[in-house]
């Protein structure tokens, strides 16, 4: 498989959300690369008829009874808040045009 | 009394509390004296609570006192940790305190509860005297990767303390705390416990409640105990193992009250081998170990032998795949975990000119985030992304299933506990391994298919390498931490007597020069010299 080329690393990073510098970007495509070749060992294995483990030890599911319990206060959630506006959060707007 | 307290094992210390002979307030004061004084040199601590501290210890001594009231009963009833001072690493969420994960993301994010295990604590009157330093969201092997500074080894202050778990490990192998809890992975309480000559364990996937941690890979991530002797950290790990409701992967699976109760006399808890088969996987002695910490492994073994254990070779064949599938699994784990981190409810937060929500991410999170988190969250995005999650992601999860197999099989053939090398070297120079990626995920080539397995883990000193602790893992069945607790109890009954039991970190007193360098000040004047 080839490695990530420049500009692969540039669309995984908007992917994830990751505003990073050209200088970054540059230093991360040969790490990946390099971490991505190790990667590579797994092709060794014939694992056609293998099933995937993504829960090591199985739990049943627990059901418990649906009893109301207090949830944090309103200033417990909104304590940490970045902006807030009285009773709420203020989020970007995502719907373009005027914030409000 | 002219007793040092800080070098009290915590048993000893709720001995002392039982007599009248201290106080939890006397043991608080003593220990936050040694962390405030070593800091400077360390760096173990982000925050030393003095005030809660001290206000948590005055509260134990408050019942220690009407306990005396009303009798011997009474003050037997209080638990072990009962006015002990606790470290908890900094992804443990304290309501009304700080909880970084070692981040700049989080930097002056307040906890709105407390995680069950601090319930637990608190339940049992421990005393918590701050929280440690560690690699930015328990990403690391070294401790190099806290956006708040390295943390220097107190063996050797030019050298890592191990990590991610650092602060946890070094602040009990310097005497700020007697026990600290941290979170392992992959390694990241063992390898610090081997790299500091303390004993750490990370117990079996689902054994401690983890509502309230800050995750990073959630089908690996465990809650584990520090201390410096076994008893000490199979007390911890009792005080906060059990099912909690909120964490749906806690388990139903009764804590042994056993754990209270190892063998005090050495020679009672050497008995305990007489007849146990242990194995030892061929495959953890890997190539480019330091041949002196294979030595101080293949010595230990010869110990066990000694004493009536069976040692056997064995074979986990998977072991060399570990390390491809732990760095495609936990960082796939990774990067949906940290998607939280969005700038809007809590944490940093980057709102630039002009309304677009997807630059205000990018700023936020790219600010937020340091070199090796935007690596993994990277490399996690990548190997679930259209295309590409069948020939990472899945293949990684089904090499898990054959490396889960091969100690399935192992154990299942009647061998008890697998003993092997915690760590494939003694601590590193600082910016030994910051340049290769991959050289420092090598340094938990030993512990993370254990995790990968879900088992429990634990990892105990066993002797020094040219001055500086190596670590003994013992490795065992899904939920068979007290028998690990026997085994490594009755190792240590073994070397009772050996020389490098007696000896403290050998740079405690250059810990102690406020006019030393800090350990930033040591990696950057390393990283000149290099």
């Amino acid at each position: 498989m080839a490695g990530l080329s420049r500009s692969d690393v540039e669309h995984v990073a908007h992917l994830a959300r990751l505003g990073m510098t050209a200088e970054e970007l540059d230093r991360l495509q040969g790490e990946l690369n390099h971490i991505l070749e190790q990667y590579m060992k797994l092709a060794e294995l014939d694992t056609e008829t293998i099933p995937p483990t993504a829960q090591t030890i199985e739990l049943e599911n627990i059901l418990r009874d649906d009893v109301p319990t207090p949830s944090l206060s309103q200033a417990a959630v909104l304590g940490n808040a970045p902006a807030r506006e009285g009773e709420f959060v203020i989020v970007p707007p995502i719907l373009g045009g005027d914030a409000g | 009394m002219d007793t040092d307290l800080t070098r009290l094992l915590a048993r000893e210390m709720a001995a002392l509390l039982r007599s009248g002979e201290t106080t939890s307030r006397a043991l608080a004061e003593a220990h936050l004296e040694v962390a405030q004084r070593q800091n400077h040199a360390l760096n173990a601590w982000l925050v030393i609570d003095r005030e809660g501290a001290l206000r948590q210890a005055d509260a134990a001594d408050a019942v220690l006192a009407s306990a005396r009231r009303d009798g011997p009963a009474a003050l037997v009833a209080l638990h072990p940790l009962h006015g002990i001072p606790v470290g908890l690493k900094d992804l443990i969420s304290v309501e009304g305190g700080q909880c970084t994960a070692g981040s700049r993301i989080l930097a002056g994010y307040r906890a709105p509860y407390d995680a069950h295990i601090v319930e637990r604590l608190r339940a049992a009157g421990a005393v918590f005297l701050g929280k440690t330093n560690m690699d930015e969201f328990a990403m690391g092997s070294s401790n190099e990767y806290s956006a708040y500074g390295p943390v220097s080894n107190p063996w050797d202050l030019d050298t890592v303390p191990g990590g991610s778990s650092g602060g946890s490990a070094a602040a009990v192998a310097a005497y700020h705390v007697p026990l600290s809890l941290g979170t392992d992975t992959g390694g990241s309480i063992r390898q610090p416990a081997a790299l500091c000559g303390v004993v750490g364990m990370k117990p079996t996937y689902g054994r401690v409640s983890r509502y309230g941690i800050v995750a990073f890979a959630s089908s690996l991530d465990q809650i584990g105990p520090f201390a410096r002797d076994v008893r000490d950290a199979a007390a911890l790990l009792h005080a906060v193992a059990g099912r909690d409701a909120r964490d749906s992967t806690s388990a139903p699976v009764p804590v042994e009250d056993e754990l209270l109760h190892l063998p005090d006399g050495d020679d009672e808890a050497v008995a305990w081998l007489r007849g146990k088969r242990l194995g030892l996987p061929r495959e953890y002695f890997v190539a480019g170990m330091d041949p002196d910490v294979e030595r101080r492994i293949h010595e230990s073994v010869t110990f066990l032998v000694d004493a009536g254990a069976a040692v056997e070779e064995v074979s986990l064949p998977h072991t060399d795949y570990g390390l491809a599938t732990y760095y495609i699994v936990a960082p796939a784990e990774a990067s949906a975990n940290l998607a939280r981190y969005d700038g809007v409810r809590y944490g940093l937060s980057r709102r630039l000119e002009g309304g677009d929500f997807i630059a205000d991410y990018l700023a936020t999170r790219g600010e937020g985030f340091g070199a090796e988190v935007k690596r993994r969250v990277m490399l996690g995005t990548y190997a679930l992304s259209a295309g590409y999650y069948d020939a990472f992601y899945l293949k990684a999860q089904k090499v898990r299933t054959l490396i889960k197999r091969d100690f399935d099989e192992i154990f299942a053939s009647g061998i008890d506990a697998l003993v092997a090398p915690t760590s494939p070297s003694v601590a590193f120079r600082f910016g030994a391994k910051t340049s290769d990626p991959v050289a420092m995920y090598l340094a938990d080539a030993c512990t993370l298919p254990v995790n990968m397995a879900g088992l429990p883990g634990i990892s105990i000193p066993c002797g020094l390498s040219e001055g500086l602790p190596v670590g003994l893992q013992l490795i065992g069945p899904a939920w068979s931490e007290l028998m690990l607790f026997r085994a490594a109890r009755a190792f240590e009954g073994l070397t009772a007597a050996a020389t490098w039991r007696g000896l403290e970190p050998a740079q405690l007193a250059e810990a102690d020069d406020p006019a030393g360098p800090t350990p930033a000040e040591r990696a950057a004047a390393l990283a000149g010299s290099a």
